[in-house]
């Protein structure tokens, strides 16, 4: 909320990174550049082999950039060990070392830059309650639980309190309630901190709910980076909305309207007036399946056929079929009783609202 | 399913060891073999001569000696078969996969040959006309050649030379095992490169060492071959003396009860070394 919350804390300066060399040559990152803000939830969103672990790796030290810089507080670190950077990571595998106790792990850091010996005590004491993990303190590693693993590289990798907190999907290997706990635990421990973190992932609902700002990533490129709702809401390419939440991508024209505003006509026959009156020709739209409204045959510009009816708990998808070739998802919201439940085979009306669609320009 | 090993155990292992031991306690009959009389004779001159003329005891301290070589010579070359085994395993564990099995094929070469004929070789390496003091003395680095042959240095170069890659297969295969990530991890955690070696590397692949240790200072210990070419008649060690007892000496008592003691002195140091190990990795 103060002025030091633009600040930025790790930068990337047109980044690129090679490995190998001649014809096995291949390009992990490719000209990114990326301004990650102090006290900030930043996450790193794409499907493996984007190069979002190897950014990760590149600001932690572990490989370096093969052209670009990376900056810590306005420093080229590019060069850097990973010892000699306040930076510190957790792990997708934990890498707890299996010799040391619990106490042992998270005091590691803090030895070796040679902190007094009380205040090492201290400061485990510190993180030991912070992950609430007080009772296990003298534990071998392979005597805990995935979950509690997990909660000890956290507290190993705050321990020396970092600049930036870097982690590799970190909750990857934990089951679905163990996951959601450790989001809201994580969005805790970085509330309390005050650290940046810098979160991979290629899970795209665990970076909607948890991030500031989120950078997603393609082939070793930053395709766009925005809050949560911007991405979700705007995506800037097919790819990010087909890679963020469920997507209907449609092709229609833009014409003139009766009014000098301009309509919308999809191929598959729905319609609404233009959200850019001015755009003529042939266009591809956005339109996310929960705005996409189901009724009574009558009250619907166009009819289709529900083709499957996928029950989700919360909510239901419908495939619903227009006309031979078009398929639209709609997704709605399932409330008690049978009522509102639409059956395989049914036809229904379907309206669309021109606030819903958002153009893609790629 | 077990009985056929133990019987092989039983009669192939502690029969001898049983032979050995009672043996000790016998008289040495006059040419070799034993005499059926109970006699503490062995055991005694394991560690105590008495005078031919006046019969007077004192310590046996030729036998001391050799003890005392053997123990040292032994421990050195366990020393530095460690100092160069453990970067050789290193470097071999650091390799891609598909180089790997080269690396370690290469290690076992020395093996395809007969062990006399490599401590022959490594004579003519050292030896003064040899190879080493041809070229020192045409380098003109030295006047006149390094007497290193018929040494303790050179019974000590024989033995790291044939007992490295003992050293480096068991350190190989615990370091295969470790986990690269956790050397990631500790260079995050502001560990320079020596620290991540004797913080991380060196406990985690503790049992490789240990099985390392263990098997070149055994076999060092009782090493017969290598000092007996390399150390000439001087530089015995505890094999050396044991045989000398059974061949020349005809004190087949004597040398049953040498036997027995290398045996304990063994037992006593893998003990002593276990237990350090096993309680300093305890206290971490």
């Amino acid at each position: 909320m103060t002025s030091d919350r633009h600040q930025v804390a790790v930068e990337a300066r047109r980044v690129g990174k090679v490995f190998g060399d001649g014809t096995s040559a291949v390009r992990a990152l490719d000209d990114v550049s990326v301004s990650i803000r102090q006290n900030e939830f930043f996450t790193l969103l794409g499907p493996s082999g984007c190069g979002k672990t190897t950014l990760l790796r590149l600001i932690a030290g572990f490989e370096h950039p093969s052209s670009g810089q990376i900056l810590l507080d306005g420093t080229d670190i590019s060069r850097e060990p990973p010892y000699r950077r306040p930076v510190n990571t957790v792990f997708q595998s934990y890498a707890l070392f299996p010799h040391l106790t619990v106490e042992g792990n998270i005091a590691f850091g803090l030895q070796m830059l040679g902190r007094q010996r009380d205040e090492i005590a201290e400061t485990v004491d510190e993180m030991l309650a912070l992950v609430k993990m007080e009772s296990l303190r003298n534990r071998r590693v392979a005597q805990i639980s995935g979950g509690q693993q997990q909660r000890v590289a956290l507290a190993r990798a705050l321990a020396p309190r970092p600049r930036v907190l870097l982690l590799d999907e970190p909750l990857s290997a934990l089951d679905l309630k163990l996951r959601k706990e450790m989001q809201i635990e994580l969005k805790r421990l970085q509330h309390q901190t005050g650290i940046t973190f810098v979160f991979v992932t290629h899970d795209q609902e665990e970076a909607l709910t948890m991030s500031d700002r989120i950078a997603v990533m393609s082939d070793g490129r930053i395709l766009q980076i925005g809050s949560p709702r911007e991405i979700y809401e705007r995506p800037a390419s097919r790819f990010v909305a087909h890679f963020i939440g469920d997507t209907n991508i449609l092709d229609g024209v833009c014409e003139p309207g009766p009014d000098g505003a301009g309509r919308l006509r999809l191929a598959c026959g729905l319609a609404a007036s233009s959200p850019d009156p001015g755009r003529r020709g042939a266009v591809s739209v956005l339109v996310r399946p929960e705005h996409l409204e189901l009724g009574e045959p009558a009250d619907g510009e166009v009819i289709g056929v529900i083709e499957r009816a996928v029950y989700f708990g919360t909510d239901t998808h419908y495939h619903v079929s227009l006309g031979e070739t078009h398929q639209v998802v709609v997704r709605r919201q399932n409330r008690r009783g049978d009522a509102s439940r639409l059956a395989e085979g049914a036809r229904v009306g379907l309206r669309l609202d021109g606030d819903a669609v958002q153009f893609l320009d790629d | 399913m077990s009985a056929p090993a133990l019987a092989l155990l039983l009669v192939g292992a502690s029969g001898p060891l049983l032979i050995v031991a009672v043996y000790s306690f016998l008289s040495p009959a006059e040419y070799s073999g034993v005499v059926w009389e109970l006699s503490g004779d062995g055991w005694f001159r394991v560690v105590f001569s008495r005078d031919i003329f006046d019969d007077t005891v004192k310590l046996a301290d030729a036998h001391l000696t050799i003890f005392w070589r053997s123990a040292k010579l032994s421990l050195l070359t366990t020393l530095l078969t460690f100092a160069f085994g453990f970067p050789t395993a290193y470097f071999i564990a650091t390799r891609p996969q598909s180089q790997r099995p080269l690396w370690l094929f290469l290690i076992t070469i020395p093996f395809w040959t007969n062990l006399l004929i490599r401590t022959f070789a490594i004579m003519e390496v050292i030896r003064n006309e040899g190879i080493l003091n041809s070229a020192l003395l045409a380098l003109g680095l030295i006047e006149r050649p390094i007497q290193i042959l018929y040494t303790d240095t050179a019974v000590m170069l024989g033995m790291v030379y044939v007992y490295l890659p003992l050293m480096v297969l068991p350190l190989y295969a615990a370091m295969e095992r470790l986990d690269f990530r956790l050397v990631e991890a500790a260079y995050d955690l502001y560990a320079t490169r020596r620290r991540v070696l004797t913080r991380v590397i060196v406990p985690l692949v503790k049992p490789g060492i240990v099985a390392g240790s263990i098997l070149v200072f055994i076999p060092a210990l009782g090493a017969y071959v290598t000092p007996r070419v390399l150390g000439g008649g001087k530089n015995m060690m505890l094999g050396n003396l044991i045989e000398l007892q059974f061949g020349q000496g005809r004190h087949w008592p004597l040398g049953s009860a040498l036997s027995i003691t290398l045996l304990v002195i063994v037992m006593l140091a893998l003990i002593v070394y276990v237990r350090n190990v096993s309680s300093e990795s305890a206290e971490r």
